[in-house]
């Protein structure tokens, strides 16, 4: 089976990789690139473990094929730190107990910055539902929602 | 020193606060490594090839088309595995029987579920190893099957081991039965005691099983070395038992093998067993190269965990003022394909809340064509509890008695003489109704079509086998190697703060990390509760012995006698009195110089932890049922629990936070669907439906702290018990709410709107 090559773009930098037409963007993060900070929950997009920003897009990268990610612009947990300082969600969240095991916070960070992207001061019913695509089996949701809402307090400047 | 430590009252400075956990920053940026993350040079896929039968004899298999496909480098099956003899072992608080330990992780005469495995492959790629899977031929000779529990325990239904005959019964039965054990426990003369009765109410229920829903699937890497070595990489609840069961169904030396616990994405007693693990080990064994394994969501649903579906018979006689006079249940458990389902937990944890003179439990441990159940945070309990907390309330509303002061008129207390075995020392659960019955939502306004239930929930917490080591590094800062996996909450923090505050130091100069299995001795299982418990008793033991050490020391460089010296603040100082004065070291001035007094400086435990503390909480609901879905809203949702002494307060309403929207799930969504052809149809998130953000509000908590006397900060666990209770909690509110008593969980929509229409057409 003859391998495809991509170039895409990831956290800022070119990347090359080959992958099998059947390859997902998360097969391709992990294994190719040995980007394993997305996870793989369930592998049929519904548990949010693997949420990346494509092109500005929210999506869960095990559902969007290796191949389609040609020329595509492609947003990781491993790129939402800045040098040596945390991003305000990824702190906020360390402060205020939000994770526990640990294995769907990448996704849900992910998420929430894409939800703080597009809306500075939501409320706590519209955290919860821009999150109800991201399953968390530890917290309750509790410390999530609180450290949302307090980093975009805090990224709002009050 | 005595390995067991009491408690003792003092001032605290690091215990009760709330410092940032060690591993925080590695899992917000993606560093944490859990076991999909690992990776060996020349590593192969393993996959494994599961039946699509329900219960099937295996009269062949043939694997020779797939062993020639270029990429497969190793194919096992049942020949490879030695065939084990009953031999009994401790997981969590359940048993596992290595006869069947060997069965479940692959078929040998029959498969006994949708889902088991019968061989497995390791090729060059996942595409490779799919297949070769296609490519094995198993013959089967399709059997009649059984999923219902109550249809497996009559006569004439289809058997899953032929020599199975109920153990518990005398005589011994004619006839082999799906009851693998019956039990049962009480006290007292439950005849007389209903005769003593106003009231006496009767209800059966049935639950569905349902799965620890931990995100991360079940992932390992194993590598065998040609010296007869194993390394295996795994997300595990513990390595040192992962290491057992290995070693055994493998026939290798403990010694020879090598575990190390990666992060772990969510346990709940779901990772107390191996499933691949072993079979890993032998893939690397026969191929020589390292094999990865990791399972897809649809295995994990069909052939792992989950905990046990049930009918359960509750009857509770009372006298008019609220006094229970008897109590009774009967609990028949699914255990799944193989013997051992939660139902001795079940059976104790029904009743232990209430102080009763007259009791029996009888539990039965039923196999049916479904995964073996494996542990699910407080085995047992919220399915025994849901049934009796459902036939209180019913109680208490039948006397016009207040849900809490119903329950305080019966309430378990210091001194309460169990019906399986111990009195009970001083507990909380008197304090925790109080508690709940202060706390503002109890006396909230409530609207239309909206209810308030509440429930409690009562759990042993364990303690067991535990080691740490607590090495002073020579510039004064200490790494602290527990062996207890934190499986999430956070122990990893708790046992720096517990260590921290015994020398006297900083919490950020403690680094604790969880060692692999050839760094200390044998640790039991992060379960039951018990980690901060008894690895938390570890951590002071051996702090405790480290103090010893520097006051040595501090004495032999200071040249003073031993008695001269205490150890106050982090600092050696003089102890006071007439004995000798002398300028006091710091921690790191003596850790600067061991190497010049004797050597490195470390403290060690390996203990047996006893005095486990019981847990007891009690959880207020508040629901909303919308008449024309049947659908149900958690509006508001209060958990009360006494923990003995929350180190990290955090941390410890993040577990009652955790397991109250678990137990939420488990109340309203969460079941597995079976067709008629014993195939699972929900083997996924999408139709099994865990909850999500916006199904739940923010969970209230209140932490009680009764101290226990048998931990040195007071400390009962608290994983456990927040699970218990939601289930009868919402029930309850649910009935309070349209005055309908529901008894078949999940309480989704189809079941409540049901439930209305048939109330209606009856009422005409």
């Amino acid at each position: 089976m003859a391998l495809n090559h991509v170039s895409a773009t990831v956290n800022g930098d070119r990347v090359e990789f080959l992958c099998e037409t059947g390859h997902t963007l998360l097969e391709a993060l992990r294994d190719e690139l040995r980007l394993t900070g997305t996870k793989e929950g369930c592998g049929t997009g519904d548990c949010g473990a693997c949420s990346v920003i494509v092109d500005g897009r929210l999506l869960c990268s095990c559902l969007m094929l290796a191949v389609e990610a040609e020329g595509k612009s492609i947003q990781t947990i491993e790129g939402m730190a800045t040098g040596e300082s945390l991003h305000p969600l990824q702190r906020k969240f360390i402060e205020h107990a939000a994770l526990q095991c640990g294995i769907c916070t990448p996704g849900i960070l992910i998420a929430a910055r894409s939800l703080l992207e597009r809306n500075q001061n939501p409320t706590e019913s519209e955290v919860r539902y821009w999150l109800a695509g991201n399953l968390c089996r530890c917290t309750g949701y509790h410390k999530i929602v609180e450290a949302v809402l307090d980093a975009a307090r805090e990224m709002r400047g009050g | 020193m005595s390995t067991m430590l009491k408690y003792q009252e003092k001032e605290l400075k690091i215990v009760g606060t709330r410092p940032l956990r060690p591993d925080g920053v590695d899992k917000v940026t993606g560093r944490a490594r859990f076991g999909a993350d690992y990776n060996l040079p020349g590593q192969l896929i393993g996959k494994v090839l599961r039946s699509p039968h329900a219960h099937a004899r295996i009269k062949a298999i043939d694997t020779s088309a797939a062993r020639v496909l270029p990429g497969v480098k190793a194919v096992v099956t049942r020949d490879d595995f030695a065939e084990m003899p009953d031999e009994y072992a401790a997981v969590g608080e359940m048993m596992i029987n290595f006869r069947d330990v060997t069965r479940n992780m692959m078929a040998r005469e029959k498969a006994l579920y949708d889902g088991h495995p019968v061989a497995a492959v390791a090729a060059t790629s996942e595409s490779v190893a799919r297949e070769a899977l296609a490519l094995i031929k198993v013959e089967y000779e399709v059997l009649p099957h059984v999923i219902d529990v109550v249809e497996a325990m009559q006569p004439g239904a289809p058997l899953l081991h032929e020599d199975q005959y109920t153990l518990g019964v005398k005589p011994k039965p004619d006839h082999p039965s799906n009851v693998a054990k019956r039990l049962e426990f009480g006290r007292g003369d439950v005849v007389a005691g209903f005769k003593e009765a106003d009231l006496i109410v009767e209800r059966e229920f049935n639950t569905k099983p349902v799965h620890q829903g931990y995100i991360e699937p079940q992932a390992c890497l194993a590598s065998y070395s040609e010296d007869g070595q194993a390394e295996l990489w795994t997300s595990t609840q513990g390595h040192f038992v992962f290491r057992a069961q290995c070693a055994k169904v493998l026939q290798m030396d403990v010694s020879k093998i090598r575990v190390t616990p990666t992060e772990i994405g969510g346990g709940f007693g779901g990772k107390n067993n191996i499933y691949n693990e072993a079979l890993a080990i032998a893939l690397s064994r026969k191929s020589h190269r390292p094999v990865k394994m990791v399972m897809t969501r649809e295995e994990v649903f069909r052939a792992t965990g989950p905990t046990s579906g049930a009918n359960v018979k509750v009857r509770i006689g009372c006298t008019r003022d609220g006094k229970i006079t008897a109590a009774e249940a009967e609990l028949n458990f699914q255990a799944g394909a193989f013997p051992g389902s939660p139902v001795a937990q079940a059976s104790m944890c029904a009743f232990t809340r209430y102080d009763l003179a007259n009791v029996r439990v009888v539990g039965n441990d039923v196999t049916v064509n479904r995964p073996k159940v494996a542990a699910y945070r407080a085995p047992g309990a919220p399915i025994a509890v849901f049934g009796v907390e459902s036939v209180i309330d019913e109680m208490a509303k039948k006397l016009g008695i207040d849900p809490i002061e119903f329950r305080l008129k019966n309430a378990a207390r210091e001194g309460t003489q169990t019906y399986y075995g111990p009195k009970l020392g001083p507990i909380g659960y008197v304090q925790t109704l109080e508690q709940a019955r202060a706390h503002p939502h109890y006396s909230a306004p409530l609207g239309p079509n909206q209810g308030r239930g509440i429930a409690t929930g009562f759990w042993f917490n364990i303690g067991n086998e535990t080691t740490c080591s607590l090495n002073l590094q020579e510039d004064g800062s200490l790494t602290l190697v527990l062996g207890t996996v934190d499986v999430a909450g956070g122990s990893r923090a708790a046992m720096a703060m517990m260590v921290a505050e015994e020398l006297g130091i900083d919490y950020e100069s403690v680094s604790a990390i969880v060692g692999d299995t050839s760094t200390l001795g044998f640790n039991f299982l992060t379960a039951g509760s018990r980690s901060t418990f008894a690895s938390g008793m570890a951590c002071v033991i051996a702090s405790r012995q480290v103090i010893e050490k520097l006051r040595q020391r501090a004495a032999k460089i200071r040249e003073v006698p031993l008695e001269a010296v205490a150890w106050k603040d982090g600092h050696a100082r003089p102890a006071g009195g007439d004995v000798a004065q002398f300028a006091p070291m710091s921690l790191a001035e003596i850790a600067k110089m061991a190497g010049k007094t004797g050597g490195a400086i470390a403290g060690h435990a390996e203990i047996n932890a006893q005095g486990a503390g019981p847990g007891f909480g009690v959880h207020i609901v508040d629901v909303e049922v919308d008449r024309q879905t049947g659908s149900i809203s958690i509006l508001r949702y209060t958990v009360v629990q006494d923990v003995g002494k929350a180190i990290h307060p955090a941390y410890v309403e993040g577990q009652l936070q955790g397991g109250a929207v678990q137990g939420i799930g488990w109340a309203l969504n969460e079941e597995y669907v079976y067709g008629d052809d014993g195939v699972l149809q929900n083997p996924g998130f999408l139709d099994y439906r865990v909850p999500v953000a916006s199904d739940v509000p923010f969970i209230d908590t209140v932490i009680v702290e009764v101290p226990n006397p048998n931990h040195p900060y007071g400390v009962r666990g608290c994983g456990e018990v927040p699970i218990i209770a939601p289930m009868a909690a919402i029930a309850n509110a649910v009935e309070n709410a349209i005055g309908l008593r529901l008894c078949e969980q999940p309480l989704s929509p189809p079941r409540v709107l049901k439930a209305i229409d048939d109330a209606a057409a009856a009422k005409g």
